[in-house]
């Protein structure tokens, strides 16, 4: 029980005085995690959309592929970016691996079936209200898709922020395609690793309760701005 | 108030130009489901004018029937032409229908009626005033900026059927809006349909209340079992209804 304790002294000792190597890794995991997940938003809502709203030949078992997908094991994402980015690889051109870029990368393959999945159970859900008001109207079926997200856009908010939390809590892909650099790629999850192998799982532990009230800020702030502006309209 | 009504079923007003798209004909109209035959070879022509009430008991294949008009299912057999030709995107943007659930976009109320417009391509200098006069007479001016999914059913029917009418149409469809509503309520909806139909906006709605038959009745068309049963003037049908399904549904029997 002394480390919960001390770890807690140490979270707090660590958040009062900001101390900048913290500073930096918070700073890393939120950009990473971040912009990993707007590629990963950017990518599955309008695919998830598609495989809503699209009859083609194969969409069951799309749909599968992508909800299987969601369960996609970090260091196997990891790995295979790895591949990807590494020397020997098609894209070793690149020089990307070990650095940043190479992380969002990974995170965002890993968030982005996350994504899709979900809006498509959503867009899925409301197509089934909207459907033939919309052909009534003479709406196309590309304009009714960015009917159904915009109209969708609440529930999108919480789809988003699994992948977000998805994102910033995974440390396989990101210490294999990272490699946990310190002052480059090291992250929150990356660092706890680290603390924790060395020993130190009180300053772990306190990098641990971090990520948690980073989680929960992360989220607040979603739910401050779903309650203002769309709880009201998604009556 | 001048309205343009023709009472007699048999009556054929001047020849159709060619910008009209009515007279709507329905041929040989069949619907299949799960191997059930639900719309069973109707043959029906709107011509333009008259105000049509579509009755019959539940499960008769009403609101199939205005689906299958309007054109958001396709029959299994027969077909569907507008003053002679198929129906286009062309021809559905010049018509509207009003669901008995309202169907509301999950932003303001005036943004509701403003998408209805942005899809038929108005600029929006010519949607702002019309938006601001849809929601003057459907009397929902002080509900412009609330979402509109906060609004009570019969305020929720009124913005629908305002968002319906905001694009003008030249045939409106309704299954049966008034359905889950209070007599006030109804009322506000009746009178926006009358002003439409003063319009010129062809009316065909399916209904299953008998007042409101009468109260909006040109001419009754009657479905039974995916069939017309007949189809007679307001005034005649509600006194000495010709089938027998029909005068069994007026005399308040089931009608099986």
């Amino acid at each position: 029980m002394q480390d919960f304790t001390d770890a807690f002294v140490l979270a707090f000792g660590l958040i009062a005085t900001g101390n900048t190597d913290l500073v930096e890794i918070v700073l890393l995991s939120l950009r990473v995690s971040l912009t990993a997940v707007l590629i990963a938003g950017l990518i599955g809502m309008p695919l998830g959309a598609l495989l809503a709203v699209a009859r083609f030949p194969g969409r069951g078992g799309l749909i599968v592929v992508v909800n299987a997908l969601m369960g996609l094991p970090p260091v196997v994402v990891g790995l295979l970016v790895y591949l990807m980015l590494s020397n020997a690889g098609p894209l070793g051109v690149l020089q990307l691996l070990y650095t940043p870029t190479a992380m969002i990368i990974a995170q965002a393959i890993l968030v982005t079936p996350i994504i899709a999945a979900l809006t498509r159970q959503v867009v899925d859900d409301l197509n089934r209200e909207y459907d033939e008001q919309l052909r009534s109207l003479g709406v196309g079926w590309y304009d009714a898709v960015g009917t159904l997200l915009w109209d969708a856009r609440a529930s999108l908010a919480t789809a988003m922020l699994a992948g977000f939390g998805r994102a910033v809590a995974e440390v396989g892909a990101v210490i294999i395609v990272g490699g946990n650099i310190n002052h480059v790629t090291r992250v929150m999850t990356t660092a706890i690793a680290l603390e924790t192998s060395k020993g130190n799982l009180a300053l772990a532990l306190a990098l641990g309760i971090i990520l948690l009230l980073l989680a929960l800020g992360v989220n607040a702030a979603v739910l401050a701005f779903r309650s203002d502006r769309l709880e009201a309209a998604r009556a | 108030m001048h309205n343009i009504r023709s009472l007699d079923t048999a009556v054929s007003i001047a020849a159709p130009r060619a910008g009209d798209i009515l007279p709507l004909v329905a041929e040989g109209l069949v619907f299949e489901a799960g191997g059930r035959r639900l719309i069973d070879g109707i043959d029906l022509t709107l011509l333009p004018g008259a105000r049509t009430l579509v009755l019959g008991p539940n499960g008769a294949g009403k609101s199939l029937l205005l689906r299958l008009l309007h054109g958001l299912i396709r029959p299994s057999a027969g077909r569907v032409t507008w003053n002679g030709r198929p129906a286009d995107a062309g021809i559905l943007r010049r018509q509207a229908m009003v669901f008995q659930k309202p169907v509301l976009l999950r932003r303001s109320v005036a943004a509701n009626i403003d998408y209805a417009l942005k899809v038929r391509g108005l600029p929006r200098a010519e949607r702002n005033p019309r938006v601001a006069e849809m929601l003057r007479t459907a009397d929902l001016g002080d509900l412009a900026a609330s979402p509109a999914r906060v609004l009570s059913g019969g305020e929720q029917q009124r913005l629908s059927l305002a968002r319906a009418l905001s694009t003008r149409p030249e045939i409106l469809f309704l299954d049966e809006p008034t359905a889950s509503l209070d007599p006030g309520s109804t009322q506000a909806i009746e009178q926006l349909i009358d002003a439409a139909a003063a319009n010129g906006t062809r009316i065909v709605m399916v209904t299953h209340d008998l007042g409101q038959a009468r109260r909006l009745a040109d001419e009754v068309v009657f479905i039974h079992r995916g069939r017309v049963a007949e189809r007679t003037a307001a005034f005649r049908f509600f006194q000495s209804p010709v089938s027998k399904p029909a005068t069994d549904f007026l005399a308040g029997d089931l009608v099986i």
